[in-house]
């Protein structure tokens, strides 16, 4: 249906509805595209829309410009329902040079709007990427909405009286896109003019240069009728609640914040630069008046090194790293094993091996985190599903570690990372409890004696007169700790160390079921890819299919009702962002002929691919066929 | 060490000594400095439980197990790391690492660096014995060229470290040498050592009696020690021998040399020790045996902000200027409310 409505200039304008849009914003990478397309995001998210984000970023922090190795791109998914990812396909692209067309076209969904900075379409840029012939002009487009725009010309004019340099001017460009956008979409234009107002409070000039390029982008697409209708997506219907749009690094880093302040003990990270996990590290560094301590350490080990001792004092010690990181740390991460100390490692995983592609998303250091240590070192692995799970997972791992007297690891990828979604914010009171206890009577203190149902042997900080002990290594007496090579001793250690962290399992909420309680298949998935797995099977589960979906939080130890679920489906199928991982360990542990999908792209599944893929297992075909 | 003296009892060497046998090899020089630590730690006025001694892995390592405060031992060249995050969260603890010259030189070369450099207020012990004797005979990072050991049977092709120069380069603020059997002078240089704010970075001459025996006995022996040890003291000049008739100058190519007293040489030639002054500590570090009297005592000794202290000041600064509760921090950011 299609309405008219009044433009700011009093010009009739067709606004159509529309229930979801996916828009991608792509430039160099010093365009300010993240920044346009988290700003778009705060008005979808003010405005009411379900959203779900994804930043894809270069490796390089500043590739050669106008090369498809600089592109960075910004994808939003906005909508009046509820939505699990950040869209397979955008029906709106925003390309700032050759280089980002390039890269992008693909993409585009038929028909999709294609918005052009046509200043950067000079003959040397499309010769940087190997354009014969300017595709704007050759007709290879034909096939969408394209809209060809002077930005960077009308971006510069409309500020040339303001003293810019011709860089300064230029760098308002991306403000003058989200202007353009924000009409399109019929945005109010107050929400980012305030935003801007704070964002440059000690820059006035700079305030001014990106409001008057955000309004003249905004009016020049109202007085021009560029686009010959406007949409508008409503506001979806979203749980009553105060809410905030948050990635999962930063949701990860309040977790982490919210349960030192429930266990009242200061929060201590140690830890190395890392992409994609350093965002933990600058968040948790902004802290200090919550006791958090935040130590950039020497390297990985030394990260985890000062975490280790940091518990071993009494505080809530982690670290933070990714792939190439937690290899480091596996040493230290069996000592702390080995000396039952609360630990949290949290690797936001990247795709590898080695060096690998440091900016895109894998879910590949599964079996690293469940196995990656010399001797039998078990220890508990909690995955985040999306970008505001972080928090509560980041919450559970420290509340497991302090219950159990272990190193729990915690594993987020690249993708629910740096991608954002609304978070629902929880009231802290009604978080659940986490208490700490040290030991303090020197009459019955031993330094691994055993609570009966958790196993964890007790805390005791240094300072407490007469508990006094020596922590280490070699392998300890139970009971008393003291160095024993006893053989019986050592056996009872490997297994008492297993059971511990089996019993974490009496901590492990039933496993929930999307769709029929039994059926023909059930699509199980752990991590980041919740979101294109729910929105696959209920897709399907409207088409008619007896599909159900559940996901794994808690993949060390699993749910103890997990086996029996899996049995209820005559075929079990597992989408994983890496050659079959969870799979191994579901085989393993349940003898079943699970089936995999599996993606090694550096990017997150898409709605319709594992739709496709899903079916075709599901009716039997081969999966090479449906590629 | 600053941490509050507040032990009510007084303190004796068996309160320090731990019901677990000791391990090291019967005539090993690790006896003697755990004997000499252990004689110190009550005159520092800490109560016990106060007290820290972290290790990494090798023979020194070891050290924990046999001192009755709170002790960890870790893994291999990591023990700076664990202190850091320790001291970090507990400045109130008074923290000891015992290392040795390949847990702390070789393997644990970096953290060692980065904890020195940081100034973190901790007592750094490097047993040195310029050998690897936990696994049996190895060459170590401060072994002699050309050294011949177990893996390297054609001799070592490596130059050896200079662990106080590493000390000195690292910008530590406290370095002294000490040597196992020299009972009258190592509690004097723990004792500094702990007393010192910041990190105070000890290297002690120590035998290794299985693999390596006799490294330090041109040092050590009893007759000619006097001849080959320069004792520093501060504000004192540079004399030694029997007789305290040599002393160290500086020549006119600024370098360090042995004058004899005689020819109108007095000790009024000698260079005059001073604690602060970094370009003596350098010059003291360069100077070796045969040539030069090796230096014994406290090199260097400044003053500097701790890590931990800049560390609680941040956190206190915060919480007076920007307090912040849990509920303020999670609400922050574009909040909006769906009714």
């Amino acid at each position: 249906m299609t309405t008219a409505g009044t433009s700011t200039s009093g010009r009739t304008r067709t606004v159509t509805p529309k229930h979801d849009v996916v828009i991608r914003f792509a430039g160099d990478s010093g365009d300010g595209m993240q920044l346009t397309g988290a700003q778009f995001t705060a008005e979808a998210a003010i405005a009411g829309n379900d959203i779900a984000t994804f930043p894809d970023y270069p490796a390089e922090i500043r590739a050669p410009a106008g090369t498809i190795h600089g592109v960075s791109g910004y994808q939003l998914n906005f909508s009046d329902h509820e939505v699990f990812t950040a869209g397979d396909e955008p029906s709106v692209l925003v390309v700032m040079n050759p280089a980002a067309l390039k890269a992008n076209i693909k993409d585009l969904a038929q028909n999709g709007i294609l918005i052009v900075d046509t200043d950067s379409f000079t003959e040397q840029n499309l010769k940087k990427v190997k354009y014969e012939a300017n595709p704007l002009e050759d007709g290879s487009l034909d096939k969408y909405q394209l809209f060809k725009i002077d930005i960077t010309k009308l971006t510069t004019a409309a500020l040339n009286d303001m003293g810019l340099s011709t860089k300064e001017a230029t760098r308002c460009k991306n403000f003058f896109c989200l202007g353009l956008v924000s009409w399109l979409f019929h945005r109010p234009t107050e929400i980012t003019i305030q935003h801007i107002e704070k964002k440059f409070k000690n820059k006035p000039g700079l305030a001014e240069a990106n409001r008057r390029a955000f309004m003249a982008g905004y009016n020049y697409a109202d007085t021009t009728e560029l686009f010959a209708e406007s949409y508008e997506v409503k506001s979806a219907p979203i749980t009553a609640g105060t809410y905030r749009n948050i990635t999962g690094n930063a949701a990860t880093a309040l977790g982490f914040v919210a349960a030192a302040q429930r266990a009242g003990r200061p929060l201590f990270l140690g830890s190395y630069p890392i992409t994609p996990a350093s965002d933990v590290l600058h968040e948790l560094s902004k802290y200090k008046a919550l006791d958090v301590v935040t130590y950039q350490a020497e390297d990985e080990i030394a990260g985890i090194g000062s975490a280790i001792g940091a518990a071993f004092g009494g505080a809530i010690g982690i670290t933070t790293t990714s792939g190439p990181g937690l290899d480091l740390k596996a040493e230290a991460l069996g000592l702390a094993a080995k000396v039952e100390l609360p630990l949290v490692v949290a690797d936001i995983q990247r795709a590898g091996p080695s060096t690998g592609l440091p900016t895109k998303t894998e879910q590949s250091d599964l079996l690293l985190a469940m196995f990656g240590r010399h001797g039998e070192s078990p220890l508990p692995v909690i995955a985040a599903a999306s970008p505001a799970d972080c928090f509560m997972c980041a919450y559970t791992a420290v509340r497991i570690a302090v219950k159990y007297m272990t190193p729990v690891i915690l594993l987020t990828d690249g993708y629910i990372a740096n991608g954002s979604e609304p978070w629902k914010l929880p009231e802290v009171d009604q978080l659940p409890d986490i208490t700490v206890k040290f030991a303090t009577d020197a009459a019955t203190y031993k330094p691994y004696s055993r609570d009966e149902k958790t196993l964890a042997r007790p805390w005791a900080i240094p300072g407490t007169p007469g508990l006094e002990h020596r922590l280490g290594g070699l392998e300890g007496q139970n009971g008393s700790g003291n160095i024993s090579s006893d053989p019986d001793n050592h056996e009872l250690m490997t297994k008492l160390r297993a059971e511990k962290v089996q019993r974490i399992a009496q901590e492990i909420p039933p496993m929930r079921v999307m769709g029929p309680k039994s059926g023909d298949a059930i699509v199980v998935g752990w991590g980041s890819t919740f979101g294109p797995i729910h929105a696959a099977v209920k897709q399907l589960q409207k088409e008619g299919r007896s599909v159900a979906h559940s996901h794994i939080s808690y993949i060390n130890p699993l749910p103890s009702d997990l086996g029996d679920l899996l049995k209820n489906y005559k075929k079990v199928i597992i989408p994983e962002m890496n050659m079959g991982q969870l799979r191994m360990l579901i085989r393993a542990n349940f003898l079943v002929d699970a089936i995999g999908i599996n993606k090694m792209k550096g990017k997150p599944f898409t709605i319709s691919e594992l739709v496709t893929k899903i079916s075709a297992i599901m009716d039997g075909r081969k999966l090479e066929a449906v590629q | 060490m600053t941490t509050e003296a507040t032990a009510a009892v007084k303190l004796t060497r068996k309160d320090f000594v731990t019901d677990q046998d000791v391990r090291w090899c019967p005539g090993c020089g690790d006896y003697a400095i755990l004997s000499q630590v252990q004689r110190v730690l009550p005159e520092l006025g800490v109560p016990r439980e106060k007290i820290v001694f972290i290790s990494g892995i090798g023979c020194s390592s070891r050290f924990p197990y046999y001192i009755n405060t709170y002790g960890f031992h870790t893994i291999h060249g990591r023990a700076p790391t664990l202190a850091s995050g320790l001291k970090i969260s507990r400045p109130d603890l008074c923290v000891w690492i015992a290392t040795g010259d390949g847990d702390g030189l070789s393997i644990g070369g970096n953290h060692l660096i980065h904890i020195l450099r940081r100034n973190l207020n901790v007592q750094i012990l490097l047993f040195n014995n310029r050998i690897y004797g936990l696994t049996k005979g190895q060459y170590s990072p401060t072994s002699e060229e050309g050294k011949i050991t177990k893996s390297t049977p054609y001799g070592s092709p490596d130059h050896p470290f200079n662990p106080i120069g590493i000390a000195l380069g690292a910008g530590a603020t406290f370095v002294a040498r000490s040597i196992d059997v020299e009972n009258q002078h190592m509690p004097g240089v723990l004792l500094r050592a702990a007393q010192h704010k910041g990190a105070s970075f000890v290297e002690v001459f120590q035998n290794c009696n299985i693999f390596n025996d006799g490294a330090f006995d041109y040092t050590t022996d009893k007759e000619n020690k006097l001849d080959r040890q320069l004792r520093l003291e501060n504000g004192k000049p540079m004399v030694f021998g029997k007789n305290n008739d040599k002393g160290i100058r500086m020549n006119s190519q600024m370098q360090a040399e042995v004058i004899e007293f005689k020819d109108g040489l007095s000790e009024k030639d000698c260079l005059i020790h001073d604690e602060t002054n970094p370009a003596i500590a350098y010059m003291l570090s360069q100077m070796v045996a045969p040539k030069f009297p090796t230096p014994m005592g406290v090199f260097f000794a400044i003053q500097k902000t701790t890590y931990e202290e800049v560390a609680t000041e941040q956190i206190n600064t915060a919480k007076k200027t920007r307090p912040l509760t849990i509920e303020q921090l999670l609400k922050s950011g574009d909040v909006w409310t769906v009714k």
